[in-house]
């Protein structure tokens, strides 16, 4: 299957799935059929992706009990001997979803990601939540999913670490037949196309996707300990630049900011309700807000790179602090043209407490200050 | 709150767009182009639900760009906008319609300056003069703080000087 051409996949998985005739597969074979006609039914002219999790639909929320109605009645006219028309279970309504969130926002993290000359830099917090209890406090929501290309998460944890896997994946496989990467841009593109068919659904997964394009040195370190990706020197940029240019000819490039289209850092914002944005600086979840108001004063362009990681770890920590939702630790990236660096974990509750005593510090300081300033001016 | 303004003259179409990108009540990005470019002479500006744009939009765009790599010529505005109507409205009786809001203006050699209004429900208007959304400075609650704006004449598309509107 990894081996098998974008173009042809269609095909060939209706072939593959009727030689599987055992009971177990024929329910996943109509779910295939139907997310299959969603998609071509939207998307004439948009690749046709197999999408792994269209197998687990019949695990989804109510909205797909309607939908398998409409569904097995077209398939006991198409298939007489296709078993049970019912799915074999539904599961209840997620959990998460039951408490109504404060405000607009319901993704419950911080993250953030901006360019500046030194890269891109990637922050986020490691906070889980699940109904209003934290779930697990030192989760990862920084993924990296290729040697140059970080995605930051936000949504549901499971959602976005499936998918994450699923772009690096095909990711993989792009560059494997084209012998070169894909570029933020184009992951970007590809992530959208293939979250579009649950437009709708419960699926929650919004993500920006931090990576540096073009030219590669081969002899770049990484001090990542996951698995390495080997990929061979990227020789022509100029074809990113044609499909950079193919794929958005209207400005998307004519923006304020200074970059380059082809090569060099890149971030893009992309979202499961079909959202797709590149730019410069973008922070996602409940605690954004409260990061903005931190990125928006800060973060320029010449940004030293212990000035910019200082200016994250600063906003996450003041998002954590206000927002319930995020908190406990966070996870700095830095990507540059040799690929992913990671620094420590740092835990926010020091960071609280060492600037507690600079409080006290500074109050004292200020207000021998005043008294200094007083006498000297009356 | 998006914007989409088009006014037809004697012989141009000047179009503008506001540069928002919102999340809920974000501003993800300042300066994002509503616009796009369906040819030479075409223009198509598009708001509405987020994904539901750009998917569409850009559906169109590469439809519109096939057929001039298929039949040697351009598609005149008048077309690309019956085309676009049509696809709006076969998928307006589906399980996946698209809500979105479109102008397209664009310049005919014969017919000259065109400019075509429609809507989510696939309703198709030629017009003189056009828009979608709030564009109120004074009166509105919500200020849009800048907007693209370009102009199409028989020489082309060009862009003219973003507006941006300071509070008063």
């Amino acid at each position: 299957m990894a081996l098998e051409n974008f173009c042809n996949f269609h095909d060939i998985l209706e072939d593959q799935v009727t030689t599987d005739r055992s009971a177990v597969f024929q329910t996943k074979k109509t779910l295939h059929t139907y997310s299959s006609d969603l998609a071509l039914g939207k998307s004439r002219s948009l690749f046709h992706f197999y999408i792994p999790v269209s197998e687990y639909l019949d695990e989804s929320p109510i909205q797909f009990g309607q939908i398998s109605a409409i569904q097995s009645a077209a398939v006991s006219s198409e298939e007489p001997c296709s078993a049970s028309s019912c799915l074999p279970y539904s599961l209840p309504f997620a959990s998460s979803q039951s408490v109504p969130p404060p405000f607009p926002m319901s993704h419950g993290t911080t993250t953030l990601a901006f360019i500046f000359q030194g890269g891109v830099l990637a922050a986020a917090d490691t906070r889980s939540s699940c109904s209003g209890l934290v779930a697990c406090p030192a989760s990862q929501k920084v993924l990296p999913i290729h040697s140059h290309l970080v995605g930051t998460t936000s949504g549901t944890s499971a959602d976005c670490a499936l998918w994450k896997r699923i772009l690096a994946r095909e990711l993989r496989l792009y560059q494997l037949r084209h012998g070169r990467r894909l570029s933020t841009g184009g992951a970007a593109k590809l992530l959208s196309h293939m979250l579009h068919p649950f437009k709708g659904t419960e699926l929650c997964v919004a993500a920006t996707l931090c990576g540096w394009d073009g030219e590669e040195r081969n002899d770049g370190r990484h001090d990542h300990q996951k698995k390495e990706m080997d990929f061979s020197s990227c020789e022509k940029t100029s074809e990113i630049c044609e499909e950079e240019k193919f794929v958005s000819p209207t400005s998307e490039q004519r923006l304020v900011s200074e970059k380059p289209s082809c090569s060099g850092p890149s971030l893009v914002y992309v979202c499961s309700d079909g959202t797709r944005l590149k730019g410069t600086l973008f922070s996602v979840g409940s605690g954004s807000p409260y990061a903005y108001s931190i990125l928006d004063q800060e973060v320029h362009w010449g940004l030293t790179v212990n000035k910019a990681v200082s200016v994250a770890r600063e906003a996450v920590y003041r998002a954590t602090h206000r927002d319930a939702y995020s908190g406990n630790c966070v996870d700095v990236f830095h990507v540059t043209s040799k690929g992913w660096t990671r620094r420590n974990r740092e835990d926010l509750k020091e960071e609280y407490y060492r600037e507690k005593e600079r409080q006290k510090q500074e109050g004292r300081g200020r207000k021998q200050k005043q008294e200094a300033t007083l006498s000297v001016k009356t | 709150m998006e914007y989409l303004v088009g006014i037809q003259g004697p012989d141009f179409v000047l179009v503008a767009a506001d540069n928002v990108a919102a999340s809920s009540i974000i501003q993800m990005k300042h300066d994002y182009d509503k616009m796009f470019k369906l040819s030479e002479k075409i223009l198509l500006l598009c708001v509405g639900e987020a994904g539901d744009t750009v998917q569409f939009a850009e559906y169109i765009q590469k439809n519109v760009q096939l057929y001039k790599m298929r039949n040697g010529y351009e598609l005149s505005p008048a077309a690309a906008a019956n085309f676009t109507r049509k696809n709006l409205a076969d998928y307006l009786r589906s399980r996946t319609p698209y809500h979105v809001n479109l102008l397209l203006a664009g310049y005919d050699e014969t017919d000259g300056p065109g400019l075509y209004y429609m809507d989510y429900l696939s309703s198709l208007a030629k017009a003189p003069f056009a828009a979608h959304g709030y564009g109120l400075n004074k009166r509105f609650i919500l200020n849009l703080p800048s907007f693209t704006v370009r102009v199409i004449d028989k020489e082309g598309i060009h862009d003219l000087e973003n507006l941006t509107l300071g509070a008063k």
